[in-house]
């Protein structure tokens, strides 16, 4: 069996893409969030900018649309001085012959430094992680069903800022757990930081074949899946879910799950809400809470941009020691 | 009269129950004598054989050829050749090449090249409905004419009950054999790998056992109704062993297979996104595995081969974006034979289910026995070597054992008597 963290850190256990908060330890996850927290006071200043990436290309390399996602690893990448290419490579492009593998042998040629990757396959930022130039950084910016690490990890910097610390909490994550790449990325995270319990909340339909292999327990209704939570996660749930047969009706979703302030008080009184966003109101949240004062929504976006920078820089001096030991042998 | 003389090989036959030192002659493609010298004649040839195997050739009762239509992953000439390589005396080619194998022509056409590149046999699978597309019935009648030994439908499903029905009835007009891929795509369609704990972990749609088990009760029914000879090709959950055998108690003559490649690995080979483990029908948990397995300890279920070949682009995307299929021609019977290495068959079962099991299925003589056209395989089990790009006649890339140490190799294959490895 293939390690799959083989591919995304150095022989010394140092980042060098990220691809997935599956199988990281607890050390780096924390030193994610640590470098991050440092990112956020210089957010604070009127010069925001720091020169870690200096005279570094990025390239934001899209094949699935996201304007919020890609925004935010394009100003990461500003404040970290780097220059930032977007390439908004809709699926069609591929879809008219010319293989991934081709698009990879273009951009390689561009001499870039790192490659921020959407794709709607699982797996795909692993695989351009294997099959791209060394010296490379890839950062997973979602793939179909499988990571979305930077919006984990942006997770749990807002649950450790608003709750001190993720050790001994119970989170509850709720809706399109199938369909979720956050949804998984975060079951992995909070397992490792420490989480005392993770729940994941919605119909059949929607939670995954064998789902508590990850350590996630599976809960089908509201009351009992909320009951002694310290985190609520609202996941967005996406219209077409109706059309293949996983749902009935947006308004029976929202009887059953949708997040109001009456089902709110099932959890913890100081129960903090989050959402990935962007988020469907009136289908998963009520406005009254989404806007309410346990919501910590908008704290996550801010957080976002930090998160990013902290991967970027961590990544890219990965690659760094890399280059440098290689050195002697070319 | 000059023989071929085989000296001191084991011979190993499961339908002969043959397993010791034995030396045997050939003459005019036959076998003429077994443990004694034929009373007449003279030498022409001698192949001391100590230390190796003496087989009947592998029976494949289902591989897909690339020709026509696919060039760019290899030749009928190619497969052929690899096919020998692996073992292989015959070879059913599944009925997916394109034009789909549903007239005389392109059945004649595989005929003809494969009779012309001179490696092992092709008995063509013709397809069962027009284009594979599960509607209007193939000539079914006028290609078994041709040299269709069954009619298949690849793993493209019979969506309608109505005509899967009306199909096997008119095959059992004329006793023409169906092989049946039991898959419902309503529950496979989208999915890559399959459906539990690997895949909820690699974010990869899943395809459930029930695509394969509700599809097979659909077939099972419809057999028993209609009575007509059915094999079930591709068999990978181990519910559906379970069925197979209620079947068989309840009187149905059905038979079965399973790919190699369902017996080796589990989905945990998918972790990592190696596209070279996306493969149709999918690897499947480590239970199903165990079942398949008893199932060929017990000499119900054949092995096949589910031979696919795909040039390195096919493969080369992300996991689910690549083409399903393993290249498994090259090297077949020591890949195959890394089973009985591991403990988990005998030489004999394995042997059993990749010649005796097959010939019966398509009513093959098949064995070696005196009087017997000679089709087999000479195997020296201890022979060591690493299997390179250059030792691949396959034009597939996409084999397991690319660039890997395999233990065992076939040094000689023989049809009617013919060197044809």
């Amino acid at each position: 069996m293939i390690d799959p963290n083989k591919v995304q850190l150095t022989d010394d256990g140092r980042l060098k893409h990220f691809l997935s908060t599956e199988g990281l330890s607890r050390e780096l996850l924390t030193e994610i969030l640590d470098t991050a927290d440092s990112f956020i006071s210089t957010q604070e200043r009127a010069v925001k900018t720091v020169p870690l990436l200096r005279g570094k290309t990025v390239v934001n390399l899209f094949f699935e649309n996201s304007t919020r996602t890609r925004s935010t690893f394009e100003l990461a990448a500003k404040r970290l001085s780097a220059d930032i290419l977007n390439l908004d490579i809709a699926r069609s492009a591929t879809s008219k012959g010319e293989t991934l593998m081709d698009t990879l042998w273009n951009l390689e040629a561009m001499y870039s430094d790192m490659f921020v990757v959407r794709h709607s396959d699982s797996g795909a930022a692993h695989f351009i992680a294997e099959h791209v130039t060394p010296n490379v950084a890839i950062i997973n910016a979602g793939d179909g069903r499988h990571a979305h690490p930077t919006q984990a990890m942006l997770d749990m910097l807002t649950i450790r800022r608003h709750k001190e610390s993720i050790e001994g909490k119970v989170v509850a994550i709720v809706g399109d757990i199938l369909h979720s790449r956050v949804a998984r990325c975060q079951i992995h995270a909070l397992r490792t930081l420490g989480a005392a319990e993770v729940r994941v909340i919605g119909p059949g339909t929607l939670l995954p074949a064998d789902i508590d292999s990850l350590g996630a327990v599976p809960y089908y209704d509201m009351k009992s899946g909320l009951a002694d939570c310290d985190v609520v996660i609202m996941l967005r749930l996406q219209k077409e879910r109706m059309q293949n047969a996983l749902l009935p009706s947006e308004g029976e979703f929202f009887k059953l799950y949708g997040l109001t302030e009456e089902k709110l008080t099932y959890a913890k009184p100081d129960a903090i809400v989050m959402h990935p966003g962007p988020i469907n109101r009136g289908v998963e949240i009520e406005s009254a809470v989404a806007d309410g004062s346990h919501s910590v929504i908008l704290n996550q976006v801010s957080y976002g941009i930090a998160v990013r920078m902290a991967v970027m820089a961590m990544a890219m001096s990965g690659q760094q020691t890399l280059a440098n030991s290689e050195e002697p042998a070319r | 009269m000059r023989y071929l003389h085989i000296a001191n090989a084991r011979v190993l036959d499961p339908a002969t129950q043959t397993d010791s030192v034995t030396d045997v002659f050939v003459a005019d493609g036959r076998i003429i004598a077994l443990g004694h010298r034929p009373s007449a004649g003279e030498i022409e040839t001698e192949i001391d054989a100590s230390g190796q195997w003496l087989l009947p050739g592998l029976i494949d009762l289902g591989g897909h050829l690339p020709e026509p239509g696919y060039s760019q992953k290899g030749s009928i000439t190619s497969e052929t050749e690899a096919a020998a390589r692996g073992g292989f005396t015959h070879i059913c080619s599944l009925p997916d090449t394109k034009p789909v194998a549903d007239t005389s022509a392109v059945v004649k056409l595989i005929l003809e090249k494969a009779a012309r590149a001179g490696f092992s046999r092709v008995l063509p699978l013709g397809a069962m409905t027009q284009g594979l597309a599960g509607e209007q019935l193939a000539s079914m009648f006028t290609l078994a004419e041709a040299g269709a030994v069954a009619m298949s439908n690849a793993r493209q499903p019979i969506r309608n009950s109505y005509v899967l029905r009306r199909l096997m009835e008119y095959a059992a007009t004329y006793d023409i054999p169906l092989f049946l891929c039991a898959n419902d795509l309503s529950l496979s369609d989208g999915g890559c790998m399959h459906e539990g704990p690997v895949a909820t972990r690699m974010g990869l749609p899943g395809i459930p056992a029930t695509a394969e088990t509700i599809a097979l009760a659909q077939i099972l029914l419809l057999v028993e109704q209609t009575g007509v000879r059915a094999h079930i090709s591709q068999i990978s959950c181990r519910r559906s062993i379970s069925m197979l055998q209620q079947a068989r108690e309840n009187g149905l003559r059905v038979t079965a297979d399973t790919p190699l490649a369902n017996l080796l690995y589990t989905h945990d080979a998918v972790t990592g996104y190696n596209s070279l483990f996306n493969v149709a029908p999918p690897l499947r948990s480590e239970r199903d595995r165990e079942a398949l397995l008893a199932a060929v300890q017990a000499g119900e279920l054949a092995i096949s081969s589910n031979h696919r070949p795909h040039e390195i682009a096919a493969k080369k995307a992300p996991f689910s974006d690549a083409e399903s299929g393993m290249s498994q021609y090259d090297a077949f019977l020591p890949n195959a034979m890394s089973l009985v290495q591991r403990g988990e068959l005998t030489a004999e079962q394995l042997i059993r289910a990749l010649t005796a099991v097959p010939a019966s299925v398509l009513n093959l003589e098949h064995g070696l026995r005196e009087g017997a056209d000679f089709n087999a395989v000479l195997f020296d089990p201890e022979s060591e070597h690493t299997l390179t790009a250059t030792d691949i006649a396959s034009g597939g890339r996409n084999h397991p054992l690319l660039n890997q140490s395999i233990q065992g190799k076939v040094t000689h294959v023989f049809l009617e008597g013919r060197r044809i490895h």
